[in-house]
């Protein structure tokens, strides 16, 4: 079934969507938000978009395996131990730069681990989706 | 450190630079060479060097490292070795596919030997003794196609994995006595250890690990097998380094578990029999690298043996057979590699004549060869002599001991005879391909290492002399002197020598002629320890299938039943105790919009169990948890709520997803199990309201919502507790959830895949 109201809305609403979860994700650390909901949403949109506009539009639309997806965050979160171990601190101590940019909030290795979670998060979801969706269609 | 981001760069190197990728690759383990012999002066002069990253001090597990005499030794070794070895395999590994995998996998393993000799933690010193165990798994199994290198692999991976698991246990125990994490710090507890109940347990195990590693008696087959490998890693990891961290390991818990009759005697009894018995096994083998494999087994059992004897004279004995070991040991198995290069065959049976085609391969052969033997000007020679001296020193068991020495080392000539000189004499045979001479890049590694072996024979005072003596003092506690000479004249020692090559020589005469005979004849497999690793690994495996036939069957609705069961059990057997009353219930005032949202719940609960069509009990299932998320509003948890709607959300999708690929929807269960699960989801909750309860009636502050909460602003430089929890106190946690998250992903991804294929065919 496809809904050109709903392929059209989605297109807009997967931009608003995103940014929503970006806006949670960088929030995260004052107010209600963070890396793994901000995924969550992030997962969600997508979900929108493969329902209206079909999985191959969605695949096509995120370009890159959700896998690569789930490797990057892993990595992201392993490496932002890492610093604080180069500047003579035990591994995972958070490292602050700067705790007043006026877009991210605060900066520093946890908003590093955060976004890590929320790349994860997001792969994760997006995998299980596409894989269960692509099943459909053959 | 460094050397993980230079073997990772190893590939982009590799593809830029195919041609000389050896010549570059060699500068890495050079430079580091070089620069810990810059430490020689200090070293002499019997300075322990230290230098330590924080980890997790926390629990006392540091990157601390600590150079000495016996690490400085190992240290000096890994890279000289790894030198020759990368130079020779940017030649060799060009007919391999992947040769820049190659790099960063040797690479890795350099590194780790490198942590492994020179960590001062034991816990450090353990992750890099596990990495060596992964990367010489990755690299015998690096012609992965092939089954027999996989099998060879996995056998090598299992064998000193068991053995690190029970060295683990061993490390623990010895933490467990002594309070510490440090080799610095276990010396001087020396007594503790000793007189404490646990330390034969810790002994056995902690041997146990090391035993593996080395590839002692009975754990010796792996090391034969895994010369699947390509030729440069059995040279690097199988001959000069890997297999000697088991020895490393011995020589450094020397000063801590030394000193007691369980640690000599066993340590004797094993390298002795490995010894013996390896060289004995290497009698009826015809493959150039197995005969070599074997005899590095022997080489092996005599430095355990050595520390087994514990004289101030066998430690000498082994530091200097140790050095003389890597050095022609490696060489022998780059000759060998080059020999199979040239030839395009391993088998002592048909090659030779090959000298007149490679001189200068023969003439490293040559060098290597009789050091090996114990020919006089070469370093294997004060080697061996050392050994016999050490032998002879000893009190009882002299005699059985030296008549093992002599027989074993007369067997290695023999190996010798076989492997390294008698390919390049005799008349050529038809062979795979027309031998030709090594290229350059080839020959300069062996070389070098085979000139040195000669250069540390003649001149031993100026190659280790100074340095032995502070070698020795860092395995055995008290200083000591002691001059090594080429020549000591003519005595018992020297006597032994030629009765050694004398032995050899007839070993060779008579292999020649009960080889024939022996062809064919299988040893009984009871006396096999590798068909006890079969019929373990096969008995394993059975009893994992029998297993998950149990627990593992498949059918969620008993996996939950189990978990709740369970759960429920083991609190209810816990709890009962301390609580005794019935809580009372609290006060509520409940508003109208919490009950209108309770009997939205409860409604579409009733539908969910009654529904008969599946897309009805989703929805319904959906709006349970979407009320649910409103009911942690309006108790002002709005990460819980945006979190559960987000699931929520997921979760519908995901099932209307799965929906498509069910079977019609059919009453699977009957009425009776039914039933059960009716009760079993009652008792659990129950349970939870009654577990709920308690926890609002009594009195649990803990202290850890007032810290959190006072903590997060200052220290964590968050408002939001929760997530302030999540990425920076317990970010641990976090990184092993995620962790697991990405693992089911890939399960998920595999099982839908793998059903698919099924499905289609």
């Amino acid at each position: 079934m496809y809904s050109i109201i709903l392929a059209t809305a989605s297109r807009y609403l997967l931009l608003l969507l995103q940014m929503f979860s970006l806006f949670l994700l960088f929030r995260g650390h004052n107010e209600p938000g963070g890396g793994f909901v901000g995924g969550l949403v992030a997962a969600a949109a997508y979900a929108l978009y493969f329902i209206a506009n079909g999985i191959a539009e969605a695949e096509k639309l995120l370009q890159i395996d959700p896998f690569y997806l789930i490797a990057a965050g892993l990595l992201l979160a392993v490496s932002s131990t890492m610093p604080s171990l180069a500047a003579g601190m035990n591994v995972m101590t958070g490292i602050w730069f700067d705790t007043g940019t006026a877009l991210f909030g605060k900066v520093g290795t946890p908003l590093l681990f955060d976004t890590g979670v929320y790349f994860l998060v997001l792969g994760v979801t997006l995998e299980i989706i596409f894989s269960l969706a692509e099943g459909d269609l053959q | 450190m460094i050397g993980f981001a230079v073997s990772a760069a190893a590939p982009f190197f590799y593809r830029r630079f195919p041609g000389y990728f050896g010549w570059i690759a060699v500068s890495f383990p050079l430079f580091l060479f070089f620069s810990f012999t810059s430490f020689y002066p200090r070293i002499a002069a019997g300075e322990v060097l230290r230098e330590t990253v924080f980890w997790v001090p926390s629990l006392g597990i540091n990157l601390s490292f600590l150079l000495d005499g016996l690490s400085f030794t190992f240290a000096l070794i890994i890279t000289l070795i790894g030198a020759a070895v990368f130079l020779y395999a940017g030649t060799y590994m060009k007919h391999y596919g992947h040769a820049s995998r190659f790099f960063v996998y040797i690479g890795l393993f350099m590194t780790s030997m490198l942590g492994l000799v020179l960590s001062d933690n034991i816990a450090a010193m353990f992750v890099f003794w596990e990495l060596t165990g992964i990367s010489s798994f990755l690299l015998i199994g690096f012609s992965h196609h092939k089954e027999q290198s996989r099998k060879s692999a996995m056998q090598a991976l299992l064998v000193t994995g068991g053995g690190g698991l029970a060295l683990l246990a061993g490390l623990i125990l010895l933490y467990g006595i002594s309070g510490t994490f440090e080799f610095s710090g276990l010396y001087p507890k020396r007594h503790l250890i000793v007189n404490s109940p646990l330390y034969p347990a810790a002994t056995v195990l902690v041997m146990l690990g090391a035993f593996t590693k080395s590839a002692q008696f009975p754990f010796h087959f792996w090391l034969p097998n895994a010369m699947e490998a390509p030729t440069p890693v059995s040279a690097y990891l199988h001959s000069a380094t890997m297999v000697k961290a088991g020895i490393y390991l011995l020589a450094r818990m020397n000063h801590v578990l030394g000193g007691t009759a369980l640690w000599q005697d066993t340590l004797l009894v094993v390298g002795a029999v490995t010894m013996v018995c390896s060289a004995l096994l290497a009698f009826n083998q015809t493959d150039l690298k197995k005969l070599l494999a074997y005899s590095t087994l022997s080489v092996l059992g005599t430095l355990t043996m050595m520390i087994g004897i514990g004289s101030e004279l066998a430690i000498k004995a082994f530091f200097i057979y140790l050095i003389a070991h890597s050095l022609y040991k490696g060489t022998l198995f780059l000759v060998a590699g080059t020999i199979d290069h040239a030839a395009g065959s391993r088998d002592t049976g048909v090659l030779g004549g090959l000298g007149r085609a490679m001189p200068f391969t023969m003439a490293t052969a040559m060098l290597a060869s009789f050091s090996m033997m114990g020919v006089i000007p070469l370093v294997g020679f004060i080697g061996k002599e050392t050994l016999y001296a050490s032998i002879l020193e000893m009190e009882e068991w002299s005699r059985y001991l030296i008549a093992a020495a002599v027989i074993a080392n007369g067997l290695l000539v023999m190996i010798t005879l076989v492997a390294g000189i008698r390919p390049f004499f005799g008349s050529m045979r038809r062979l795979p391909s027309v031998p030709h001479e090594a290229p350059f890049a080839m020959l300069a590694g062996p070389a070098c290492l085979a000139v040195l072996g000669l250069l540390a024979g003649l001149f031993p005072d100026f190659f280790m002399g100074a340095m032995l003596d502070w070698l020795a003092s860092s395995v055995l506690a008290d200083t000591l002197t002691f001059r090594i000479k080429l020549w000591h004249g003519f005595n018992e020692v020297l006597f032994l020598s030629f009765l050694t090559l004398l032995c050899g020589m007839l070993f060779y005469a008579a292999r020649i002629k009960l080889l024939p005979c022996l062809h064919g004849r299988h040893i009984t497999p009871v006396l096999k320890p590798s068909s006890w690793y079969d019929a373990a690994l096969a008995g394993m495996l059975r009893v994992a299938r029998w297993q998950t036939r149990i627990l593992q069957n498949g059918s969620l609705r008993n996996y939950i039943t189990v978990i709740v069961l369970t759960a429920v059990t083991l609190a209810v057997s816990v709890l009962a105790g301390s609580f005794s009353a019935f809580p009372e219930i609290p006060a509520l005032d409940v508003t109208f919009y919490e009950v209108v949202i309770v009997s939205i719940i409860l409604v579409s609960i009733l539908v969910l169990i009654t529904s008969s069509s599946r897309l009805k009990a989703v929805i319904a299932l959906g709006v349970t948890g979407f009320s649910t998320g409103i009911i942690f509003i309006l108790y002002s948890a709005p990460d819980l709520a945006l979190t559960t709607f987000a699931i929520e959300t997921l979760g519908v999708i995901l099932f209307v997803l799965v929906l498509y690929r069910l079977p019609r929807f059919t009453s699977y269960s009957t009425t009776a199990s039914r039933a059960r699960d009716a009760a079993i989801a009652c008792v659990f909750g129950i349970f939870m309201a009654l577990m709920v309860l308690y926890t609002v009636s009594g009195e649990l502050d803990s202290g850890l919502k007032r810290y959190f909460a006072g903590a997060s602003l200052p220290e964590g430089k968050g408002r939001n507790i929760v997530n302030v929890i999540l990425v920076d106190f317990r970010a641990i946690d976090t990184l092993g959830e995620i962790t697991v998250l990405a693992v089911a992903a890939i399960g998920v991804f595999a099982m839908l895949k793998l059903t698919l294929k099924g499905g289609s065919r």
